[in-house]
This record gives structure tokens, C-alpha cells and sequence, in this order.
């Protein structure tokens, strides 16, 4: 690999890292997007499936080009800013919505150490940024200057800092015993070490001890994306959209491009700390990136199939079950998985 | 200049500059929004001390929940900006002599301190005895060791301080409303639908009795004849 890049490296002299930098992020944004694309696709065909419909069928061979005619679409439509709307916000409303989402992907690794930036800190750092994610909702919901998009605002900044509590608690038990915040050190701790001879890989990660973080997380993960059924922050049927009622075009297009980038992003993380990651699940079997594309997927569904599901919460009940149910529960698997570490019947020595 | 230094004054004068107008911004959602600018750019100057730890939990804690809160209220309050504005001459003397003041203190700490001397090397305060037990390589790392070994006191006391604190804040703020409309969720919870509904078993057709009726007379009438 060196020798290949070394003309290039030569070439470009002192801003060669700089120059790889990109390169490296044009890589990885450039496929997350088309799966951004992608995502809403299958999410309208497969709640189309689940309610007896065929979906999006009209554009190209089974409607596969309808993701590219809708981003067309958007992007040919105006950009209406409203008159009262405080101009300069307005605009940097959806911007912060998209960056965090997209930066948060610099730490993620995809496979032994293949990741943009393999840094000690990682899941530290992915907890930062996913939690500005919020200001890109209340900016646009403010800067609107519309009652319904300020509602939406308000109802976002309440669920998304209550819920980054429980997500921050059950990662605490994460790093905890994986003894590291390095994602890939996490990811590598979950190998099997007591059943290594059995080829049972999948028994030796981190959902089976965490079983109830592992669900808090997956739950807080939709409630943190905003995704039905905790999607009151949009509410068709009480505030219209929410915080993107004003927006139009590409603006809109760019909440839109941020929520289903968020979406593949937790899908991401719960298979790294909870489903070990690029790791086989069976012995026979060798690791790599499928796996970890596979369990993603499979994440992504449950997240669509939740939505083709369940009503939508009332906003007291998802408060109630932030704070009175989550948060203690993480609290107490914190205190149970400390004591167990402590144990002579400690699993991770 | 060096690509780190270069880096440094950046952050540092839009550090500046954003606290500036944190003060000086007319409409208080921007002040709140510039305060934001400014801790992200503190927090970059943490890290390229390499204190990472103490960079990122910056961004998490302030940026990610205190400045949420801060926004959240700001935007609800309803502002008169004249009244606001009022009074800047009258405390400006009080404010200049308290910010000259924190000026002064923060010079001298820092020509005590650092005048002419380089910084401790990182990893200095380490205790003989400790060393051998934890080599860390992150400050993530060395942070959790000073804290849980050589503060240890004092670090579970501030946290018992903080607890106290935050209940106390729960307990002042928390009063019921005498018109409160509070379900309580249990119940709902634990509602089942046979005590509010109650199925009836009935034919499709329900047959009208006045049709049969002269139906059947009709019936007998023509059995009679």
C-alpha cells in the first residue's frame, strides 16, 4: 500500500496529509450516502410489504431509481426562506444538522483498524458529537420563527438530552469491561476468549452480559434519532413536521439526509459495542467488513419494522420512560456489572 | 511558524472573538449560540495540549446538555431588549473593576507559575509506588488514575456535593399545580381492555320486527285460507 501511494505522497510534498485526509473521507462519505439513498428506499418498500402495498415501483426496474429522482427533485426546488425567519440561522439549521452526523462517521472503524481516524478517545468522541446533533433541530426551530417549528424545537431539545442520558449510562458498562474507548479495542474485546475452542463467537459478545443495555441502547437509539414511534419532535398530526415545517428543497432534503445518516450510524455502533462487530458469529466462518454490514442491516430493519409497528408514543410517556425507566435500569446494570467484575465469577479477566 | 502554533492562534482568536460577542450580541439566542462557538474553540485548545478527555467532555457536558438547557430557556423568555440594555452605564464601573481584577489575578497566577520555566512534563506527578502499577498512555487514562487514587477523598466528596446540589435544585423547583391533569401512566399501563369494553355477540342481520310481524300474519292468512 505504501508503495503504491509513495508517487502521490512525492507529488504532493508537504500536503500530502492533507490531500490522503480527503481522499480517505471522500471514500467513506461517498458509499454512505448512496446507503443513505438506499435506506430510504428499502424503508418505503418494506413498510410497503408489512402493510400490503407494493411500494415505490414506477421509476426504473422496481422503482431502484427512485432515490435519485426524489435527491433531483429536491435539488431543483426552491429554497423558500420566510420572511420573519432569522436569515442566517435559518441556513445554518439544516448545516448543523447534516455535519454532525457526518463527522461523527471519522472514528468508526470498519474492520481491524480501517477507520479515517483510530483515535483513543473514539466513543468519547462519537458521544460529543452525537450529542450537538440536537442544535441543528432547535436552530432551525427557532430561526423559523413559526409556533409549530418552535414546538418541534422545544419537544427535540427535551427528548434528545433525556435520552443521551440512558445511551450514555449503558456505554459506561461498555467501555467498563471492555477496559478501553478505543472502538476497535472494543470490538476486539468482545473475541472469544472462555468458549475460543467451540466456534460459538456470537455467545462472547457484548449483547449477551449487557442483554438489558443492549435493548436500552437499541430503544434510546431510536428515541435519539427521532424515529417513529418516539418521532413527536415531527408529529404530522400535532405540529405538522415539527422543526422542518418552513424548510424547502435541498434545506429540507439535508434534515432528511441527517436523520437516515443517524439512523445508519446507531445501527453501526449498536453491532460494533453489542454484536461484535466485523467479528464471525460462528467459528467456521472468517471475520470481516460483511459481517458488520450484515448486522447493520439487520439493525436498520428493526428500526423500519418498529416504525411499520408501533403508534406513536404520547410525549409524557416517552419522558416517563426516559427518565423513570431506562435511567434506572442502566443505573442499576452499571452497579451489577461493576460487582460482577469485581467477583471471582468475572467473565472478562 | 509551526502548523500547531498556527493552529493554536486560530482557535484562540475566534475563542476570543466569540466571547466578545457573546457580550455585545443584541439578541440573546446569539449570545447563547456564540458561547457555544467559544467552547467548541476552548475545547480544540485542550486538545492540542493532547488533554483529550478533558476536551471532549467540554463539547458533551456544555456544548451537548448545559448550552441545550441555556437555549431552551432563552428562547422561551420573552425579552424587552431596551430594559435589558438600560443599565449598561450605571454597572459598567463595577463590571470593568471585577474583570480588571480576575485580569490581574489570572496574570500573576500565570507569571508564578509558568514565568520563564517550561511545563512540568506530562506524567511528572506520578508517585513512585503508583508507577510501576498503571502505565497509561492516554490522559483518559491518567486523569481516572489521579482522580481514584490520590484524590480519591476529595473527588467522591465533590460528587456527594454535586448530588446534594442537584437534589436540592429538584426539590425547589418541583411543585404540583393545583389544577393538574397528572394520569398516571401505571394505571394506563396496567389497563386491560376487558375493563373498558365489553364485546357483545350479535348476528349480522338484525331482523325488523315490524316486517315480521305482517309477515306472519300475512303467513297465517294465507295458512288459514
Amino acid at each position: 500500500m505504501d508503495a503504491i501511494l509513495q508517487p502521490f505522497a512525492d507529488f504532493f510534498g508537504p500536503t500530502w496529509p492533507v490531500v490522503w485526509s480527503l481522499v480517505k473521507i471522500v471514500v467513506l462519505l461517498a458509499p454512505l450516502m448512496v446507503c443513505v439513498a438506499y435506506l430510504t428506499l428499502a424503508e418505503r418498500k418494506i413498510i410497503g410489504f408489512m402493510q400490503l402495498r407494493v411500494g415505490p415501483n414506477r421509476v426504473g426496474p422496481f422503482g431502484l431509481l427512485q432515490p435519485i429522482a426524489d435527491a433531483l427533485k429536491l435539488l431543483f426546488k426552491e429554497v423558500i426562506i420566510p420572511s420573519g425567519a432569522s436569515k442566517g440561522l435559518f441556513i445554518l439549521g439544516p448545516i448543523l444538522a447534516i455535519a454532525p452526523s457526518l463527522t461523527a462517521w471519522a472514528v468508526v472503524p470498519f474492520d481491524d483498524r480501517a477507520a479515517v481516524a483510530d483515535v483513543n478517545a473514539g466513543l468519547l468522541f462519537l458521544l460529543a458529537i452525537t450529542s450537538i446533533e440536537v442544535y441543528g433541530v432547535i436552530i432551525a426551530g427557532w430561526a423559523s420563527n413559526s409556533k409549530y417549528a418552535f414546538l418541534g424545537a422545544m419537544r427535540a431539545a427535551a427528548q434528545m438530552v433525556s435520552y443521551e442520558v440512558a445511551l450514555g449510562l449503558a456505554l459506561i458498562c461498555v467501555l467498563m469491561i471492555s477496559r478501553s474507548l478505543n472502538l476497535t479495542d472494543i470490538v476486539t474485546s468482545q473475541q472469544p476468549v472462555r468458549l475460543a475452542g467451540f466456534g460459538v463467537g456470537f455467545l462472547s459478545w457484548n449483547w449477551l452480559p449487557l442483554l438489558p443495555l443492549f435493548v436500552v441502547y437499541l430503544i434510546s437509539g431510536i428515541a435519539e434519532t427521532n424515529r417513529a414511534p418516539f418521532d413527536v419532535v415531527e408529529g404530522e398530526a400535532e405540529i405538522v413536521a415539527g422543526h422542518m415545517v418552513e424548510f424547502s428543497g435541498m434545506a429540507f432534503a439535508l434534515f432528511f439526509l441527517a436523520e437516515y445518516a443517524n439512523m445508519i450510524l446507531v445501527s453501526t455502533m449498536t453491532s460494533l459495542l453489542f454484536l461484535g462487530g466485523w467479528l464471525s458469529p460462528v467459528g467456521f466462518l472468517p471475520d470481516g467488513f460483511h459481517w458488520l454490514a450484515l448486522k447493520t442491516a439487520f439493525i436498520l430493519f428493526v428500526f423500519l419494522w418498529a416504525r411499520a409497528t408501533f403508534p406513536r408514543f404520547r410525549y409524557d410517556q416517552i419522558m416517563r420512560l426516559g427518565w423513570k425507566v431506562f435511567i434506572p435500569i442502566t443505573l442499576a446494570w452499571v452497579v451489577v456489572v461493576t460487582v460482577w467484575m469485581m467477583s471471582p465469577l468475572s467473565i472478562w479477566k | 511558524m509551526e502548523f500547531k502554533t498556527f493552529v493554536f492562534y486560530l482557535l484562540s482568536s475566534i475563542l476570543v472573538l466569540a466571547a466578545l460577542r457573546v457580550v455585545t450580541a443584541r439578541n440573546p439566542v446569539h449570545a447563547v449560540l456564540y458561547l457555544v462557538l467559544a467552547f467548541f474553540n476552548a475545547s480544540g485548545i485542550w486538545l492540542l495540549l493532547s488533554a483529550e478527555f478533558l476536551a471532549i467532555t467540554l463539547v458533551m457536558v456544555y456544548v451537548g446538555a448545559v448550552m441545550v438547557l441555556f437555549l431552551f430557556v432563552v428562547m422561551m423568555l420573552d425579552i424587552d431588549f431596551a430594559r435589558l440594555r438600560e443599565g449598561f452605564w450605571r454597572y459598567l464601573p463595577v463590571g470593568a473593576f471585577v474583570g480588571v481584577l480576575l485580569a490581574l489575578e489570572m496574570g500573576l497566577v500565570l507569571a508564578g507559575g509558568f514565568g520563564g520555566k517550561a511545563m512540568p512534563p506530562a506524567g511528572a506527578t506520578v508517585s513512585a509506588a503508583d508507577a510501576g502499577l498503571f502505565k497509561c498512555a492516554s490522559n483518559t487514562c491518567e486523569l481516572g488514575r489521579v482522580l481514584y487514587t490520590d484524590y480519591a477523598y476529595a473527588f467522591e466528596l465533590a460528587a456527594f456535593v454535586l448530588l446534594i446540589a442537584m437534589v436540592a435544585a429538584v426539590s425547589l423547583t418541583l411543585r404540583r399545580r393545583r389544577t393538574d391533569k397528572y394520569i398516571a401512566p401505571e394505571v394506563q399501563v396496567a389497563a386491560r381492555h376487558e375493563d373498558r369494553m365489553t364485546l357483545v355477540k350479535m348476528s349480522v342481520e338484525k331482523e325488523a320486527p315490524s316486517v315480521v310481524e305482517t309477515a306472519e300474519t300475512g303467513a297465517e292468512k294465507t295458512g288459514g285460507q
